[in-house]
């Protein structure tokens, strides 16, 4: 389909600005714009056909099932849209004065008291502005904690093998040493591997638990041991939240501090990549630390303090990202304490898939899973050399969005499914039909799996081409050129 | 074996997925079938500049396909003496052919002893088969 | 077990599952976690509310707000209060595009992935720059995202950042820049505006220096001289900028900087206190393997048919690890989705005009507002006053009236106890401006 700019011809718009007739002062020479952007010249009716055909060409949890693992895709309620668009919560400007600011802050307030709660750690910053960020936080935390301790060497972060890529990216950028520790065949961490590495040079561990395999680490209380005897510092990641709210708790496994990812447990819509809310929750010792400003109630009233001596600053504008405070609470509020419940729906669907599918794809990790689990497709590959990447791409005929493939590393053609707790059981049959259908294929006729999707607005895409000769925005100069050369034939 | 897969036996090997080509003094250093073909199709090679020192078993390149990114190892030590500009302008030589067209670097080897410990095709052809 | 909230499986589904399993209840499902950490009680946590009290709840909570259709609101200082397109709430509640997870799959995901083209090709157009990323979280984190490619591309480690440059931004880069290596140096104003040579000596060692057009305090900085002033001596030239101002002020590409950076949520985005926002960052070509985040690229499929991929991925953290150029995963697409429609709507007249009028009503303000000017120089869309009484006194009094008259500078410049900071967009009309004097006259008298 055409860009919006192809669409283009001077002197069409769809937007009026006003004017009120006043006069407008010169802007000086040499600020001033000399060239006019390329903004699109497109009147309202096709603004509106083209973005709905962009949307027609692309798929959402509203278009079907979405199993991507590790990202928690599950219903997003359409009464948090409703609710974010008040205008007391939608047109409230961030430098407003507390005292007009009172339910933003309140709201604010209650969804830190339940945070705290599913964590099992007292104090609560919902300033970062994804789960990437909250890492990052959370690894300063770290730093300020044990400089202010007079512990300034401890510079090693351990991370497991399984570790999403984020993790090492984060120490990197918070300045840390990065170490590695390897997983067992039970998937745990190897805790022999762990007592060698750990020592006074150690800052602290990452960890998602359950982890990328989808596994619970059977031995975290052994690992906080190791940790915390040698005064080190353990760090959740909680992008597998989604497996144990209400069930167990991230302090009470020994963690220190940990990042939540409102994106996926708490259901903000991700938006075809963003946005996220990546709050972190603290033990006491680590609160003075927390970005700056923090909420504090007096009696009936909120405020924000700004005066936080022992604070790493800010990481980002304002008090977080507001509006998926406000999805998240509402989604908290029509569960109540029921979101065990939620979670509990999570790991039984995972597992329900798992026991419905461990016949006709590799199992690498033979145990019950929590909300995900990866299969391999290294028979297959082996076999019949189909893919993880040709079965991803069967499924899109199947009208389903493919698992998350090739990740976690550890784990050769791994296919990684979370099907999340909203799902009907129908559904997920229909997952597993689809999947066991496609196991069929790859023996009879993988040829079709190979050529998959047959379906989409587009088949398969030439990725080496986009990367050799990146083109990363419209070419407004090729294009005149071609209409040039086209008006020259015509002009014979 | 697949059908392109090659191990030359005049070539010494480390166990990184490297080889070498020892030519007197000199050697000319490439990424084995095996490390172009997990990787897929090279998008780039990032390679050193000419004067740039080696150390044996350290990274002295990087290589990219679509969905990973590799350090090249140095089999042997020593200095560059030319980077296989076809490698840098087309990267994709690399898979074509590995130990021809697709060389990455030429090298003035520093420590002739250091080849011993590298392994001949017998050998590393076993040790893929242990992956 | 059960139903409550949105879930779905019925008793006869639970029963049904477990046998498939071959596990006899849910508990069993949870063994694996260690008996000591398992959580023996309910959440203590608030009681689940049905919909229509859930809204109640939140309508509640929300009217206890001073928002801008309850105050007649003058506050700037980063977040404007821009019209909203009724075509952008429209396409930001169509599920495809709301209810969709980053683009890793490109056969489901032309929909998005061509809208992030487009959004980095109006980025690119509007700055004179040769790449963006699909956007950063927000107008501050960007900064620090500038920072870290700077520190790569020079090998320096100084941050040079005027004083004009918004007090956040600054905040976060001095958050960030221990984890780099980097330190920073701020440099003071003259005047209301940055001085090039001033800036040019600061810069000369350093890694890249930022600088805001329009400034923090409104006003518009010798942007030109202050790029080649930075330039000068090595520093990458970066320019924090506003896309609503745009239409009317030259781009960064124009007059010689290596980054355009800045806040977007004028374009597209409602205040919400704060966010989801987005942040924008556009490069030269140089730095496209530098760059951090998503980058949509273009590319043909089997049948040769234009199509979009996320590219460049080996910058990225899911794959370079410790070596990424970034952490970030999530950014802030809906929201730059939002920021694409808007510049669609408005096109290249409108955004000239957007900005004809916040000069217009600014210039309007400095007429009708019986203040001094803080700063003798040009404007764009907020003007800086001297008050004769503390100035979060003025706000204090006159949002007894029903007004909030700006930002109070002190609030960030503890020097500037007395200056007030009022912001107009499209939105304020004359009439509103006449009623911002008569308060200020009265409270100020």
């Amino acid at each position: 389909m055409e860009l919006i700019y192809e669409k283009s011809k001077p002197g069409r718009r769809a937007g009026r600005v006003p004017s009120y007739g006043l006069p407008v002062p010169e802007v000086p020479d040499d600020l001033r714009r000399a060239t006019p952007p390329r903004l699109p010249e497109v009147p309202e009716n096709e603004i509106v056909r083209h973005f709905t055909e962009l949307a027609d060409r692309n798929f959402g949890i509203d278009t079907g099932f979405y199993p991507l693992g590790s990202c928690t895709m599950k219903h997003n309620p359409r009464v948090n849209e409703r609710v974010v668009a008040l205008p007391g919560f939608r047109d409230l400007h961030p430098l407003q004065e507390d005292d007009g600011a009172q339910g933003a802050l309140a709201l604010m307030w209650e969804l830190e008291r339940i945070l705290a709660e599913v964590a099992g750690l007292p104090a609560v910053t919902l300033q970062p502005a994804a789960g990437s960020q909250g890492e990052l936080t959370g690894l300063m935390l770290m730093r300020a904690a044990f400089a202010d301790r007079g512990e300034p060497g401890r510079n090693v972060i351990i991370t497991a093998d399984t570790a999403h890529g984020t993790n090492p990216a984060s120490v990197t950028m918070a300045g840390f040493e990065l170490e590695k520790v390897a997983t067992t065949d039970r998937g745990n961490l190897d805790l022999d591997d762990l007592r060698a590495k750990v020592d006074d040079r150690t800052a602290g561990l990452m960890l998602t638990n359950p982890s990328t395999l989808g596994l619970f680490d059977e031995g975290i209380e052994q690992v906080a041991e190791i940790f915390h005897s040698r005064g080190a510092l353990l760090y959740y990641d909680g992008a597998n939240l989604n497996a144990i709210v209400g069930r167990s708790r991230p302090g009470d496994m020994g963690f220190d501090i940990v990042h939540y990812n409102l994106h996926k447990t708490f259901s903000q819509p991700h938006g075809g990549g963003g946005p996220g809310g990546g709050p972190v929750a603290v033990r006491a010792e680590i609160e003075p630390f927390l970005p700056a400003p923090t909420l504090v109630r007096d009696g009936d009233t909120f405020r924000l303090e700004h005066d936080r001596p022992k604070s790493i600053g800010r990481v980002r504008g304002f008090a977080g990202p507001f509006g998926v405070f406000v999805r998240s609470y509402a989604f908290m509020r029509a569960y109540g304490p029921a979101l065990k419940e939620m979670s509990e729906a999570a790991v039984l669907n995972a597992n329900y898939l798992l026991a419905r599918l461990r016949d006709v794809y590799d199992l690498p990790y033979d145990r019950l899973c929590m909300h995900e689990f990866v299969l391999s497709a290294r028979t297959l590959k082996r076999e019949h050399g189909v893919t993880a990447l040709d079965v991803a791409k069967r499924l899109m005929d199947h009208g389903i969005h493919p698992p998350t493939i090739y990740f976690p590393l550890v784990v050769a053609e791994a296919l990684m499914i979370e099907p999340t707790e909203t799902e009907t059981k129908e559904r997920l049959d229909e997952f597993v039909d689809a999947m066991r259908s496609i196991a069929r294929e790859a023996v009879d006729d993988p040829d079709v799996l190979k050529s998959a999707p047959l379906t989409r607005p587009v088949r398969r895409l030439d990725e080496v081409k986009a990367a050799k000769q990146p083109v990363v925005r419209h070419a407004f100069e090729a294009e005149a050129e071609a209409e040039a050369e086209a008006a020259r034939i015509e002009a014979g | 074996m697949a059908p392109n897969e090659s191990y030359p036996e005049d070539l010494r090997y480390h166990p990184e997925h490297d080889w070498a080509r020892i030519e007197g003094d000199e050697a000319v250093l490439g990424i084995t079938w095996y490390a172009q073909d997990s990787l897929g199709e090279l998008v780039l090679f990032d390679g050193p500049e000419a004067g740039a020192t080696l150390r044996k078993d350290e990274p002295y390149a990087e290589v990219e396909s679509v969905k990973a990114v590799s350090d090249v190892i140095a089999p042997l030590s020593g200095e560059v003496l030319a980077v296989n500009q076809k490698a840098v302008d087309e990267p994709e030589t690399v898979n074509e052919d590995p130990y021809g067209e697709g060389w990455l670097v030429r090298i003035r080897v520093a420590d002739a002893g250091e080849a011993e410990a590298l392994m001949d095709a017998g050998a590393y052809r076993a040790h893929l088969a242990e992956l | 077990m059960s139903t409550a909230g949105y879930l779905s499986l019925t008793d006869a589904d639970r029963e049904a599952m477990l046998e498939a399993i071959g596990v006899s209840s849910i508990d069993e499902l949870f063994e694996q976690i260690p008996g000591g950490v398992r959580l023996a009680r309910p959440l203590d946590v608030p009681e689940a509310l049905p919909e229509a009290v859930l809204v109640r709840h939140l309508e509640e909570l929300a009217g206890r707000n001073a928002d801008t259709s309850r105050e007649l609101s003058f506050l700037g200082m980063g977040i404007y209060d821009h019209y909203v397109p009724a075509i952008v709430d429209t396409f930001l509640s169509r599920g495809e595009l709301l209810t969709a997870y980053t683009p890793y799959q490109p056969e489901m995901s032309q929909g998005v992935l061509q809208a992030i083209f487009e959004y980095q090709t109006a980025i690119c157009e509007l700055t004179g720059m040769d790449v963006s990323n699909a956007s950063g979280y927000d107008g501050t984190t960007v900064a620090a995202d500038a920072c870290f490619i700077a520190r790569h591309h020079t090998g320096r480690s100084k941050v040079v950042l005027a004083e004009t440059l918004n007090p956040m931004v600054r905040q976060v880069v001095k958050t960030y820049a221990p984890g780099f290596g980097m330190e920073v140096t701020e440099v003071p104003h003259d005047g209301g505006t940055t001085d090039p040579a001033r800036f040019a000596e600061e810069a000369r060692d350093a890694a890249l220096a930022i600088f805001q057009q329009p400034n923090a305090f409104g006003c518009l900085e010798p942007a030109p001289a202050l790029a080649a002033a930075a330039g000068e001596g090595g520093a990458l030239p970066v320019a924090h900028v506003d896309l609503a101002s745009l239409g009317l002020l030259e781009a960064p590409g124009a007059y010689g900087c290596a980054m355009a950076i800045g806040e977007g949520q004028s374009i597209g985005n409602y205040q919400s206190y704060g966010g989801p926002h987005y942040g924008f960052l556009a490069a030269g070509n140089e730095f496209i393997r530098r760059m951090p985040g998503r980058i949509v690229g273009e590319t043909t499929d089997l049948e040769g048919r234009r199509g979009y991929v996320l590219t460049l991925q080996t910058r990225e953290q899911h794959i370079r690890r410790e070596k990424a150029t970034s952490n970030i995963t999530t950014n802030q697409t809906l929201l730059a989705l939002a920021g694409l429609i808007t510049l669609c709507w408005l096109g290249p007249d409108g955004l000239r005009e957007l900005g004809e009028t916040c000069t217009a009503l600014a210039a309007y303000t400095e007429e009708r507002v019986a203040l001094p000017l803080a700063f003798d120089r040009p404007t764009f869309r907020e003007v800086a006053f001297r008050t004769p009484i503390p100035a979060r006194d003025v706000v204090a009094r006159a949002r007894e009236h029903g007004v909030h008259p700006g930002y109070a500078l002190g609030r960030d410049y503890p020097g500037l106890d007395d200056v007030l900071l009022v912001a107009l967009t499209e939105k304020r009309t004359p009439a509103d401006v006449d009623r911002l004097a008569d308060v200020l006259a009265e409270v100020c008298g």
